[in-house]
């Protein structure tokens, strides 16, 4: 209640804010999404995460707190594990051949510095190549030395940390669940603006469009939009789900404006001379404000789940980019071998997100009910 | 005629959580009322909105939400030795239906669009009697027949929305006198029905009453209703009982102030004061009301016509079959002359076409036939881009003042809107000036600037709308049942304000209301509308003191005649 002295009153968003408030779930909730999204904006600009594909880790390194595993125990057959097998020249699968064919000409005979003749040929770059399988050998030794045997969450096939990993797979996964949600709920938003508020022919025309988008079979229908863009990448999917989801934002905010156009506010609008979009979007849209905002919220917690599928199934993010998708699809082979930390690790991140941010998208939906006094 | 008491409250008191985190904020809707109901007879229980007649009459029945309604201790409804507040839920659903049922406002959104009122009514009776279903279908039959719907056996295989208002209210009525209760509690029952609907349905009361010899707590805001049905009157304010006493006593003698006020805001029908009494002439002792002068009304004839409309016709086409359609002539016919700084009224029943004449006068609707010549252009036939000048000089106030403004808007945005579309004021400074003056204007404070619509009450809002016409500097105000959502006491206060504002600016009103005595006093000639078509138009003395037309008439007889018990008692 407002004194009278008070002169100004606080609108439906402050209201709305003050009811969030104090909802203890909804703020829980808000801070992880919070801690979500600094994370993401950590990580695209840089700050942390940046060398997630280095290998710093040796392949499928296990989590600090499982201990090292020697080789044969993480099940290795990469080319890591051959260089181990056999040291003195890891580079050339036929030095043993050579090494036999040496011997059987006569050993002490040859001398390494001087130009080898093989079968009676000299090999002209024998110098060079020597020069670099030295180099080779001190480099790999190198990075040997460097890669870890564990790591805190563990590693991936190629070494890959999996904290820094799944950190800048949420950044793929959100950026693509947000940006999606917002393309396919103004796109909802607007088609259902115009065919609710204008009715007839508008009305059918969007009718027969959501009918037709809404009998293809989702999965085909990504199918087909990802064959006329022709090429794999964040946009594309962006894209992909924008396009294919703004089937159920159209639906209710055309329900919306039905109910809305015949409002006595509305008819007072028009009786004061105000042009059809000044009714749209300056009197019924802020009235109704609350659903698309409420099913933005709802699209983005499916779409981070479409991506994680779409990857899944190979339609995600190109391979070298990391989401929480194409993890859950690495994840598939090794879980056979065992390793089960990647999988754990996107899955976690993506469960409590997605917990959290549909928490949050409840009590938002009841904070902003719209029954005013 | 009474004996015994039926039931009695005794020191109610039922409090709100407004905030759910907030003790503090509690709202106290009733303040520990006692009354009681004697057996075979009808209690009024009078207020207006915000009264707490209607949380008296909940918790009564034990109907209030528990999630933020609580009955305060040391509260008692006494009924049968026991006192309900301390029932089980299982022994308060036995009592209810059975011993005490209740009628609502809305018999539309009462009863339940997906069963047959048939089947709706025998489940009370298989619910509270036991009934097999061949006796319950007897007893349907029988209760149709006494609650006098024609045909029973046909209309219980109805559905509600086969129904007339009346009728549904008629089911209603049935389906709560079924277990032949002892108290039938009825919330508003005719407020929602035309006035010669209402005048059946109270008859119907009235006698079931006396038939059943059973109790009636009859809830209304309307003191006029009272005085056809009541034995005994409880008036509320504000959680509170002002008075309370028999019928007669409080028509004749209102010890207080405030139903003496509540009797008096009403237009009379047989005089025309210049201004209507409110409240707070009443309320406040060294005030006197100016109710002594009269106002004259009516037309000479040599006054400057601005509107003349010829033969005004809206039809409405539903579609029907593949390529038919089916025509729905909902005005037609439809002429007059409005002449200017004069108030035309326009009366009539629901589905008169009343509200589609004004519609289409805005062009809110568009017509199908005939012309209305506003300063000698016709603003129907017009190109929409050429009639935007006009809309601002005919404007409408509509009936629902909680429904007309933008909830998402302030006072300030919704006053400035229509400067802003017809670029009225040079610069936002000049608005916001223009505003405030209209606001002080309307009497409202200057701080209401900032605020949104829902923080102020009906009649606030009401006059809000008002401002909103009158930011364009229109010359002719539709206002259509401006005044039917609103308190008496608050109708009163616009009434007024219009009254003022016809003086003050010249206007031209066309006036829509279902509520003859407030179309009496506002208008100086009366246009009577019955399914469509005008049926008299005459000026208002004229219509009132000498009907012409049978439904005219009709319409005419159906006005409780409170004003004629007060004029009885107190002469």
């Amino acid at each position: 209640m407002n004194s009278p002295m008070e002169t100004t009153s606080p609108g439906l968003w402050a209201l709305a804010w003050r009811r969030l408030r104090t909802d203890r779930i909804a703020m829980v909730a808000l801070a992880v999404v919070a801690l979500f999204l600094l994370t993401l904006l950590l990580s695209a600009t840089g700050i942390v995460a940046r060398n997630w594909d280095a290998e710093i880790g040796v392949n499928y390194a296990p989590p600090t707190f499982m201990g090292a595993q020697s080789a044969e125990e993480r099940g290795v057959q990469g080319m890591h594990a051959a260089e181990e097998a056999v040291p003195d020249n890891p580079r050339d699968p036929l030095a043993d051949v050579i090494r036999k064919l040496r011997a059987e000409r006569g050993a002490g005979a040859a001398t390494d510095a001087a130009p080898v003749e093989y079968y009676g040929v000299v090999d002209p770059l024998a110098r060079e190549i020597a020069e670099i399988r030295a180099e080779l050998a001190k480099g790999s030794a190198a990075t040997a030395v460097e890669r870890r045997a564990t790591l805190p969450l563990g590693a991936d096939k190629w070494g890959h940390d999996i904290i820094q990993k799944t950190i800048k797979g949420s950044e793929t996964s959100i950026v693509v669940g947000l940006t999606a949600a917002l393309l396919a709920t103004l796109l909802g938003t607007l088609f259902g603006a115009l065919a609710g508020y204008y009715g007839k022919w508008v009305d059918d025309f969007f009718n027969w469009f959501y009918s037709v988008f809404t009998s293809v079979p989702y999965l085909l229908l990504i199918l087909a939009v990802a064959a006329v863009l022709q090429q794999k990448g964040v946009l594309t999917i962006v894209l992909i789900l924008g396009l294919t989801g703004w089937t159920g934002v159209f639906r209710l905010i055309r329900a919306e404006y039905i109910k809305h156009k015949g409002r006595e506010y509305v008819m007072a609008a028009d009786a004061i001379g105000a042009s059809d979009l000044r009714k749209m979007f300056i009197h019924i849209f802020p009235n109704i404000s609350h659903v698309p905002l409420v099913q933005m919220s709802i699209l983005t917690v499916a779409f981070i789940k479409s991506e994680v599928i779409l990857s899944f199934l190979g339609f995600g993010v190109p391979v070298g980019m990391a989401s929480w998708g194409s993890m859950l699809n690495e994840a598939q082979n090794e879980l056979i071998l065992g390793k089960w930390w990647q999988l754990a690790a996107a899955s976690a991140a993506m469960a409590v997100l997605v917990t959290a941010f549909s928490l949050f998208t409840d009590a938002l939906r009841d904070a902003l009910d719209p029954k005013l006094k | 005629m009474e004996n015994n008491t039926l039931l009695g409250v005794r020191d109610l008191r039922v409090s709100f959580r407004l905030d759910k985190h907030d003790k503090h904020a509690d709202f106290e809707a009733v303040k520990g009322i006692s009354f009681d109901i004697p057996e075979n007879s009808t209690v009024a229980l009078v207020g207006e909105s915000g009264s707490g007649k209607s949380v008296t009459s909940l918790s009564i029945l034990g109907l209030l939400p528990p999630e933020n309604a609580s009955v305060l201790p040391g509260s008692q409804i006494l009924y049968g030795g026991r006192n309900l507040l301390d029932l089980s839920s299982g022994e308060m659903r036995e009592l209810r239906g059975k011993e005490i049922s209740m009628i609502f406002q809305e018999p539309m959104s009462s009863l339940n669009p997906v069963f047959t009122v048939g089947y709706q009514i025998a489940e009370v009776l298989r619910l509270h009697l036991g009934l097999a279903p061949k006796q319950a279908q007897a007893r349907v039959l029988e209760l149709l027949n006494e609650v006098g719907i024609p045909d029973p056996a046909a209309k219980s295989a109805a559905y509600p929305f086969q129904l007339s208002g009346g009728q549904q209210q008629r089911v209603m009525i049935a389906m709560a006198i079924a277990c032949n209760p002892k108290l039938l509690i009825a919330d508003e029952p005719t407020t929602a029905l035309d006035v010669t609907i209402q005048k059946q349905i109270l008859e119907l009361m009235a006698a079931l009453q006396d038939k059943h010899r059973m109790s009636v707590l009859f809830i209304t805001h309307d003191l006029a209703v009272v005085g056809e049905i009541a034995d005994h009157v409880v008036v509320m304010r504000d959680g509170e009982i002002r008075e309370k006493g028999s019928t007669d006593e409080v028509f004749r003698n209102p010890r207080d102030v405030y139903t003496r006020a509540l009797l008096r805001c009403r237009p009379p029908l047989e005089k025309r004061p210049r201004r209507l009494a409110v409240i707070e002439d009443f309320m406040d002792p060294g005030k006197l009301p100016e109710e002594a002068q009269e106002r004259a009304r009516g037309v000479s004839g040599d006054e400057p016509i601005i509107l003349d409309v010829r033969n005004l016709g809206k039809s409405f086409f539903s579609r029907e079959g593949l390529f038919g359609s089916r025509e729905f002539k909902a005005v037609q016919g439809v002429s007059f002359k409005l002449p200017r700084g004069k108030t035309l009224g326009v009366v009539g029943e629901s589905g008169s076409g009343k509200t589609t004449v004004g519609l289409t006068l805005m062009r809110l609707h568009e017509a199908t036939a005939g012309e209305a010549l506003f300063e000698g252009h016709d603003i129907l036939a017009m190109p929409k881009a050429e009639f935007k000048p006009y809309k601002r000089r005919i404007q409408i106030i509509f009936q629902n003042p909680y429904a007309s403004l933008n909830p998402r808007f302030t006072v300030g945005q919704i006053l400035s809107e229509p400067l802003l579309i017809h670029g009225i004021g040079g610069s936002d400074a000049e608005r916001t000036r223009m505003v405030h003056e209209l606001l002080a204007r309307v009497g409202l404070p200057a701080a209401s600037y900032h605020k949104y619509p829902h923080e102020f009450s009906g009649g606030q809002r009401q006059r809000i709308a008002i401002a909103r016409c009158l930011t364009m500097k229109p010359d002719i105000l539709i206002c259509d049942e401006s005044v039917s959502a609103l308190d008496v006491s608050v109708q009163a206060q616009v009434l007024n304000l219009l009254q003022d504002l016809q003086d003050e600016f010249g206007l031209s009103y066309i006036f829509i209301s279902h509520d003859l005595a407030v179309v009496k006093y506002m208008s100086d000639q009366v246009m009577v509308m019955h399914e469509g078509e005008v049926v008299e138009f005459a000026d208002s003395d004229d219509i009132y003191l000498r009907p012409q037309h049978p439904y005219t008439q009709k319409l005419l007889s159906a006005i409780p005649k409170a004003d004629d018990r007060i004029r009885r008692v107190t002469a």
